[in-house]
């Protein structure tokens, strides 16, 4: 199909070009189905909220809970816990910095996803590291009493997850606002 | 295959009317009976010969063993006992398996040692060795996905931290990392949709390495083997024919290795496992030390030598990613390290390096592990992007031998007498 240079665009460069973009979009369009379905399914969608009765919990205390599969601490810090966690507000080593008080919606209650943002393991409650948070066991990331990464190679804060208090001793986790969220609204 | 010209002459009524319909029988005995190889190949190229059986033995154990695995959350752990305890010699071929997964990347690592101690890497074999790597990653891959099948606590911790690698490029982009981390599993956590998907992968990828391995023996039998020398063959008093000189010589290295194969079946079949994975997978518990199989052991230690995660990340897959390129990274006109005296103790020094990434690999990353980890890295990385390529710009090689049948005659001690054929 030479053309020669006097040539200039002819009807077969149109079919051509139509019939390439056609078979690319045809399958793209094709591919999306069998790359759409590795994503998380309407049954695993489904499981994305958990309600936790809060009454149970002594000060001190960690509780961990499932949502979506995952672990999720809760802890009832006590006084000393909070103080620690305000102390830390202002620690040179925080790699990720927040305030405490946008990880929660009451300083007694801290709710977090209890994965380790480095590779995906469950820091220890038991072992609860330099910071009196938690540690990590797989590589050994530390984090604060506001699950804030202070030493260690993991490089974010443990998660938290969106939640509500229903009543004052339920909290369902996977409804409402971030604290962060709620936090920004109120300051905007 | 070959490229040359064939030697097969069909001889009778049915070969000759086969010969012009589908010449099966030439193409087996241009490419294996009758493929001329260098007389010199010594017990380091049997590995080719092994790996292959190791393929084969893990294709139909496996195959046998896909007949009684149930890929499901709640049911996969049950399964493996069930296959220990109930299935009919369920126990072997599970070990069979297990085991055949450590002796293939055994053998694999060996074989990919001879390979650059001889420099099969360069002109003309450099796609040769390039699809060499494809098979070892996806071998790597497979190995992995293997792994997290059994529903123990190492396999559903092992997936969820190799997964979790992915979610580094949030430090890129952010949400990129979450979202393919999503994609990979398919629910927010390492589930039940994990595991079913990493069994059709499991299930798969053995057979695409198959396809490339049929891809490397073609891109093999182009150039021809290389040779200890690593001089070319120059005529056919350098060469045998494969069958019956390297049938007999891969065949008997091939028994050895299988009786290694067997102490391990036999004797220590846990040995290479941790115990860990006989814990059903808890994803609400962590264990206290996640270590890999043996053979990822030093691409771990890599990964944990440096304490930024994505550099981490990059490295582990840049250890892998720099074998592609060794073809072009080494700028020495001499292919056999034998007769270059230099690269020789630096290659020497890579294989302790290596072995000593592994040891650190599976010790905490703290104190002197984490050094021997970072020392390993370093050299791991100036081995291949300067060593090979400036040691061969100053470095004066030995005499190489006229050919490969003098070298083999000087060895022997009659360099005037030809051995009667």
């Amino acid at each position: 199909m030479a053309h020669s240079p006097s040539e200039t665009v002819n009807r077969r460069d149109f079919i051509y070009i139509m019939s390439a973009t056609v078979s690319a979009a045809g399958a793209a369009v094709a591919a999306w189905p069998l790359i759409d379905q590795m994503n998380p399914s309407a049954a695993a969608q489904a499981l994305s909220s958990t309600e936790v009765d809060l009454s149970a919990i002594q000060p001190g205390q960690i509780v961990t809970v499932t949502w979506r599969k995952q672990p999720v601490f809760i802890r009832r810090r006590t006084e000393k816990e909070i103080a620690e966690a305000h102390e830390g507000d202002t620690a040179s080593d925080l790699k990720d910095p927040q305030p405490d008080a946008q990880r929660v919606f009451k300083p007694e209650w801290l709710v977090l996803v209890g994965i380790c943002t480095h590779l995906g393991c469950v820091p220890s409650s038991q072992v609860r590291g330099d910071y009196d948070g938690w540690f990590c066991p797989c590589h050994g990331s530390h984090y604060d009493t506001s699950g804030r990464i202070r030493k260690g190679p993991a490089p974010k804060n443990l998660a938290v997850p969106n939640y509500e208090f229903v009543s004052d001793t339920k909290i369902v986790i996977g409804e409402g606002k971030t604290p962060a969220e709620t936090s920004k609204e109120h300051t905007a | 295959m070959s490229g040359g010209h064939s030697t097969y002459t069909p001889t009778n009524g049915f070969t000759k009317w086969l010969d012009s319909r589908l010449p099966l029988i030439r193409v087996m005995n241009d490419n294996v009976t009758n493929f001329p190889t260098p007389k010199n190949l010594n017990y380091w190229y049997t590995f080719g010969a092994i790996l292959t059986f190791c393929l084969a033995v893990q294709l139909v154990t496996g195959i046998v063993l896909a007949m009684h695995y149930v890929a499901s959350a709640d049911k996969a752990f049950a399964s493996i006992e069930y296959i220990m305890r109930d299935v009919n010699y369920g126990w072997l071929i599970r070990y069979v398996h297990m085991n055949g997964a450590s002796m293939f990347f055994l053998a694999v690592y060996v074989h990919m040692f001879r390979g650059l101690y001889y420099g099969s890497y360069k002109a003309p074999r450099e796609i040769l060795w390039i699809l060499g790597v494809i098979i070892y990653f996806l071998m790597m891959a497979t190995a992995f996905l293997g792994y997290t099948l059994p529903w123990g606590q190492m396999s559903f911790w092992g997936a969820t931290v190799i997964t979790n690698f992915f979610s580094a490029f949030d430090q890129v982009i952010p949400g990129l990392g979450s979202g393919v981390l999503e994609w990979l599993r398919g629910d927010f956590a390492v589930d039940d949709a994990a595991v079913k998907r990493f069994f059709a992968l499991h299930y798969l990828l053995p057979f695409v390495i198959a396809g490339v391995v049929f891809l490397h023996i073609w891109a093999l039998h182009v150039p021809g083997n290389n040779n200890p020398t690593g001089i070319d063959v120059k005529g056919p008093q350098d060469t045998v024919p494969f069958h019956p000189y390297y049938t007999v010589k891969d065949g008997f290295a091939t028994a050895i290795f299988m009786m290694l194969f067997a102490v391990f079946v036999f004797y220590a079949p846990n040995y290479l496992g941790h115990p860990d994975n006989y814990v059903e997978a808890n994803p609400l518990v962590t264990p206290a030390h996640i270590v890999p199989e043996w053979y990822f052991l030093p691409f771990y230690a890599i990964l944990r030598a440096v304490p930024d995660k994505l550099t981490g990340v990059l490295l582990m897959f840049g250890a892998i990613g720099v074998l592609f390129f060794v073809p072009w990274l080494d700028w020495s006109k001499v292919r056999s390290a034998s007769y270059r005296p230099v690269f020789r103790q630096f290659f020497v020094l890579f294989v302790i390096a290596c072995l000593a990434l592994g040891w650190a690999g599976a010790q905490p990353a703290e104190g002197a592990a984490l050094l021997i980890a970072q020392v390993g890295t370093f050299y791991y990385f100036i081995f291949f992007i300067f060593i090979m390529p400036v040691v061969g710009l100053w470095e004066t090689p030995r005499k190489l031998p006229e050919s490969i049948a003098k070298a083999v005659l000087a060895k022997n001690g009659h360099a005037a007498v030809q051995p009667a054929q």
